[in-house]
């Protein structure tokens, strides 16, 4: 268990609800939802859900600390819109979602080797290292991040859409070397840190 | 004189030999053939796109987009903002919604800005290459410079999600969107009734669920076959490629056959203004719009 994880279990003992609040994006919106279910009924991956929006906010505000942190339903959030504009309470349902996944993935309760936390993690780490997304660095560390000899299975199993973009100018071999950068390097990196740290401070992850 | 000029975001997916490269050449040849003048913004950097959040959490993304702005305001003063890309649109003018209603992020988001120098003042708005052509000059204007009007060709006005919600085009509807239908229509296209028009290609899961991904797909492009499309049009870089790329492994794993050209708006605009197929980028389709390419040369 991770000290974050530890601190926040004693700060807001049996208030779930208090912590989903102060601590996830937008969460001060779970207590506006009147469990209509049109979120569920709206999601294109619906059926993969264990917990569908409405359940997860019930969840919350009966406490149920562990199932939702631990649980994979908010990965499977596409960011279609679809709940945010069909809520009749206007609740911003994307990004709670967002947000309930990016605290679990903080504190370490998100399910390990979660395919959307992994490709998530991968891609924000790819864009912040030169500031623009490296389309080959990433499909490449996406492929091979079950190992080697299953990266090679990826790659080949991807072989022709590769070469067909390659031809197309549409994928870069070269960007291996690099690829598209921001040029202000060290501002750029400065702003993230700060904002790091910032959030970090304020949601309880400060070191 | 130019009739019209904004502060241009291209986004990462439309840098040279990126996935959508062949939006950018096309929006190029659009934009000249209307006498839009697009400015790159500056040194912009990633929006953090629709799964930046998980690791990225909501102030460093709120930073990333107000860094765009930031540059916007200070190099391209007074011209609004243009971005191409569905994702990175949504993402900009989620953070303004943000900055612009809470003093708290505002504030925070301006003290990690000035860790590279810079302010966010929330003076661009942020608006979507469509906004600018149904709205700044409009369906009539669009159909001044058609000079190849598409006629025979029937498109599938593929919509899409991030284009259309939280935000969408103002009077859209938000299950039924119509703007591109008419585009389609204004341009010479026959536009056909379309049921999946604003489903889900699955977005940035495509890569880590792509079997729940690929029956978005294949529901997308079935339906298109379905109404007779020959084509399919959108206005968003990511269902693009995944309608595109993915046509092949559906093929592969669920013995269809597949074979749906998919474009983008700009692309068809480019063909009725008198574009050559390279002026409109379509040497960048997997899947050849043949008649689109007929067109381009007569």
């Amino acid at each position: 268990m991770t000290t974050a994880n530890q601190t926040a279990i004693a700060k807001y003992k049996n208030s779930f609800l208090r912590e989903v609040e102060a601590n996830v994006e937008e969460g001060h919106w779970v207590r506006m939802c009147m469990q209509c279910g049109v979120c569920a009924g709206s999601c294109p991956l619906g059926n993969a859900w264990a917990h569908p929006p409405q359940e997860l906010f019930m969840m919350i505000r009966a406490g149920k600390r562990e199932e939702v942190l631990a649980s994979d339903s908010m990965w499977m959030c596409t960011s279609c819109y679809n709940c945010i504009v069909r809520c009749p309470r206007k609740l911003p349902i994307t990004h709670i979602m967002h947000g309930l996944a990016n605290y679990a993935h903080r504190l370490g309760l998100a399910p390990k080797g979660q395919p959307t936390r992994e490709t998530a993690t991968l891609f924000w780490n790819n864009l912040i290292k030169k500031g623009r997304v490296n389309e080959l660095t990433f499909s490449l560390a996406l492929y091979f991040k079950d190992g080697f000899v299953q990266g090679i299975k990826n790659a080949l199993n991807m072989q022709a859409v590769g070469l067909g973009l390659v031809k197309a100018k549409r994928l870069n071999p070269m960007e291996i070397l690099g690829g598209h950068a921001v040029k202000d390097q060290a501002g750029f990196k400065a702003m993230i840190a700060k904002a790091r740290e910032l959030e970090d401070r304020k949601k309880g992850f400060a070191k | 004189m130019a009739k019209k000029e904004y502060a241009f975001y291209p986004g990462c997916s439309s840098q040279s030999k990126a996935s959508a490269s062949n939006y950018l050449t096309s929006v190029n040849a659009m934009c000249d053939k209307l006498d839009v003048t697009i400015t790159e913004i500056p040194d912009w950097n990633c929006c953090g796109a629709s799964i930046g959040y998980a690791e990225g959490g909501e102030l460093p993304r709120l930073a990333l987009s107000a860094r765009n702005f930031a540059l916007a305001e200070t190099h391209l003063p007074g011209k609004q903002m243009v971005a191409t890309c569905a994702a990175c649109w949504l993402a900009q003018r989620e953070v303004k919604e943000r900055l612009d209603h809470s003093e708290v992020l505002l504030k925070e988001t301006n003290e990690a800005l000035a860790a590279a120098g810079l302010k966010y003042q929330g003076t661009t708005p942020i608006r979507h290459m469509v906004e600018v052509l149904i709205e700044d000059l409009g369906y009539d204007a669009l159909k001044q410079p058609v000079v190849k009007p598409l006629e025979g060709i029937k498109f599938a006005g593929y919509v899409g999600c991030q284009t259309n919600r939280p935000f969408g085009i103002a009077g859209e509807s938000f299950e039924n969107p119509v703007y591109l239908d008419k585009l389609v229509e204004t341009i010479g296209g026959e536009a056909v009734p379309y049921d999946q028009k604003v489903t889900c290609c699955g977005g940035a899961l495509a890569f880590s669920e792509p079997d729940k991904s690929q029956k978005q797909i294949r529901d997308i492009v079935e339906s298109a076959y379905d109404h007779g499309a020959e084509m399919i049009v959108t206005p968003c870089p990511l269902c693009q490629a995944n309608v595109e790329i993915y046509q092949s492994e559906i093929n592969k794993k669920q013995g269809t056959q597949f074979k749906m050209p998919v474009l983008y708006y700009s692309q068809l605009m480019t063909v009725a203004y008198g574009g050559s197929g390279k002026d409109a980028g379509l040497d960048g389709q997997l899947i050849k719009a043949t008649k689109l390419e007929e067109i381009a040369k007569k």
